[in-house]
């Protein structure tokens, strides 16, 4: 299996069991580098598919708790290097990882070399919040190489021609944002978005996993049969920092 | 995504920038420009560049903003013959006076063609963010005049540089939000500014002040700007029978150089001169010196010189000059650098506020900070060429850099 598919195929097969997939979000190297492995395999534990943040300067899709941890992730020194070295070292997560880079970092890094090195730490896709689908060409290609998922986002406010494209485009599984806005804050789930988010369902041949202010059970019951699996972000992100078990907490996302 | 352009390229890219080729179909410039965004920004931007080519050059459209440039702002500004300096630094030294347009800068230019764009694109709330305080000044009064809801978003450490201006924001009805998060300056601003429109892409339009920026923003306002350079040009045609040697401007994100340069980039014969803030010097961190120290990147939706480290993470920066303080500068600068047609240099805070002083005592006239780094770069060329002709860029007026000036060059203990 690609790495790609790899993606695709733990989503669907969690989400054949008849509850959303878990893709759980954590920013690299917060709220302790020291303890980075130790926190992906907590993630791990309850989880699908794992999103590790590259912390960036000016996430501009983020919100206050993201900011934060990228900030206080970048003052201890995580860069990509450091969370690709860390991730080549690590060999016992079965769940897919993607990296969320916003895109300086990786151009920083280097396009060319950097499907190689994504390859070797065992990632097996990227999503850049600031590279529309119209910009990703450079990087689409060097991904391609590998067979390394880049995963388009979607969002209410898209346009019909656009969102099929962009379901076309992507990798993986369509990320669909639930709402305009940046990331964390808790939002009800009205029945527009239910219509939209089965709209990208009907145009996506990935799956669809919908992210950004999805923090409860009652908001994931509901979502339910209407997307393959949720993002869980800037939640997650307060869980570690009350040092909480995030796979614990995951857990209780699901039905018992 | 490519690097700086190769020499051979430059002449190529220079004829395609006189023919008015960018920014191309895909917000280019060269290989600088472009739009990236998070994908809730795509279809406000689509509607802002359709918006922008029905209206911007339309004869009804051209009209209003003429208006009111003509009865509000109070254009043309003059251009001011500087006698005494001029004798001092050896030089015929020429002002082009965006100082004394309505609200005491350039800004206002942009501002309120912005503001007309917005109101005619059904836009129900403007929301900017401003460094110095100039653009947020601008940008509420556009507002106030026009009669739209405006917010302005501003870093906590240039609220207190630049307290007078937001006082002046709040009186003309704004709401002036404090920006406490990353470096708590311009780039701050602009990454709240554009949370708020992210929030909220339908009804809101994002007011922004300098040639940076997602496509169509850098064109946009290179284009409402260009009448300062159109304005000096013939005034300088008219006063001297020719155009000057050299022309200067400063530059942060790069606005009013912009405007000053676009309608002299096709005439060989000028020099053209950007001076960046050099800050306390060439260290990281120590300027804003971005042409100077930078490398290609991408911050705030555009591919363009950033001062960033070794991982792409954003530089803080230090300029004396709030309006200077910013790690990135405009696509279409980025290309004028990387094709040779304008030479960036950088002013010192010392330098700068050296010239403060010169052009007060000299001229009668208190330069904002950001155009005194120009008239450091002017005296610099001065000195190496003697008896030639200079037009500056006086940007804005220093009333608003009080607070600095008293700790300053106003300070008994200051050097």
């Amino acid at each position: 299996m690609s790495p790609r598919e790899r993606i695709s195929h733990a989503i669907r097969s969690a989400a054949s069991q008849g509850e959303p997939a878990l893709v759980a979000y954590l920013t690299a190297g917060y709220p302790r580098r020291e303890k980075f492995r130790e926190h992906l395999r907590a993630l791990a534990a309850g989880a699908d598919v794992i999103e590790i943040g590259v912390p960036f300067t000016d996430p501009m899709a983020d919100g206050v708790t993201i900011q934060r941890a990228s900030l206080a992730a970048l003052a201890q020194g995580v860069s990509l290097k450091w969370i690709l070295a860390e991730l080549t070292a690590l060999h016992d997560i079965e769940a897919p990882l993607l990296l969320m880079s916003y895109l300086n970092p990786l151009l920083a890094f280097g396009v060319g070399r950097l499907a190689q090195a994504a390859a070797d730490a065992g990632v097996a896709g990227f999503i850049v919040p600031d590279l529309p689908l119209d910009e990703s060409q450079e990087l689409r290609v060097a991904l391609d190489e590998k067979q390394i998922a880049l995963v388009q986002m979607v969002t209410p406010v898209t346009e019909p021609q656009r969102l099929k494209q962009l379901c076309a485009g992507s990798q993986g599984f369509v990320y669909a944002v639930t709402m305009t806005g940046t990331t964390g804050k808790s939002v009800a789930v009205p029945d527009e978005v239910i219509n939209y988010l089965d709209n990208v369902r009907a145009n996506a041949p990935v799956p669809v996993c919908a992210g950004f202010g999805i923090r409860s059970r009652e908001q994931v019951e509901r979502l339910r049969g209407h997307v393959d699996g949720v993002v869980i972000g800037s939640a997650l992100v307060e869980v570690l920092e009350r040092g909480e078990d995030p796979a614990r907490w995951l857990h209780g996302l699901r039905r018992s | 995504m490519s690097t700086p352009v190769a020499s051979p390229d430059a002449a190529r890219l220079l004829a395609d920038l006189i023919a008015g080729r960018f920014p191309d179909e895909r917000g280019r410039f060269g290989p600088f420009g472009g739009r990236y965004v998070p994908e809730t920004l795509i279809p406000a931007l689509e509607r802002l560049e359709r918006g922008v080519r029905a209206h911007l050059h339309a004869s009804d459209f051209q009209a209003d903003f003429a208006r009111q440039l003509t009865t509000w702002v109070g254009r043309p500004t003059a251009l001011t013959f500087a006698e005494r300096l001029s004798q001092r630094w050896g030089a015929k030294l020429w002002l082009k006076r965006e100082d004394l347009a309505h609200t005491g800068a350039h800004k206002i230019n942009n501002a309120i063609g912005q503001a007309l764009l917005a109101r005619r694109l059904g836009a129900k709330r403007i929301v900017a963010e401003t460094g110095a305080g100039q653009h947020g000044v601008a940008s509420a009064a556009a507002c106030a005049r026009l009669g739209l809801p405006c917010t302005v978003y501003m870093g906590a450490i240039d609220m207190e540089r630049q307290a007078p201006n937001v006082g002046r924001m709040r009186l003309l009805g704004a709401e002036v939000v404090p920006v406490t998060s990353g470096d708590r300056t311009l780039r701050a601003a602009i990454d709240e500014a554009l949370r708020d429109w992210v929030a909220d892409p339908t009804d809101t339009y994002y007011l922004l002040g300098s040639a940076v920026g997602p496509h169509p923003y850098p064109y946009l306002v290179r284009e409402l700007q260009a009448v300062i350079g159109r304005e000096a040009r013939a005034q300088m045609l008219a006063a001297t029978g020719a155009l000057p040697d050299v022309l200067i401007a400063c530059v942060g994100g790069g606005s009013n150089s912009m405007g000053a340069f676009h309608a002299f980039i096709g005439d060989a014969a000028v020099r053209i001169i950007g001076i960046e803030a050099g800050g306390r010097g060439a260290g990281l961190g120590d300027n804003a010196a971005t042409v100077a120290h930078g490398r290609p990147g991408v911050l705030h939706g555009t591919y363009s010189m950033l001062l960033q480290n070794e991982d792409g993470q954003i530089q803080e920066t230090h300029s004396v000059s709030a309006g200077l303080d910013y790690p990135g500068v405009g696509p279409e600068h980025a290309l004028l650098a990387a094709i040779g047609r304008v030479s960036y240099q950088t002013a010192s805070d010392d330098e700068a506020l050296e010239c403060v002083r010169s052009l007060s005592e000299n001229e009668g006239i208190l330069p904002a900070l950001e155009s005194a780094h120009a008239l450091a770069g002017a005296r610099r060329y001065a000195q190496a060429h003697p008896g030639c002709s200079i037009l500056v860029c006086l940007s804005g007026r220093g009333d608003k850099d009080m607070p600095t000036l008293q700790q300053t060059l106003l300070n008994p203990e200051h050097r």
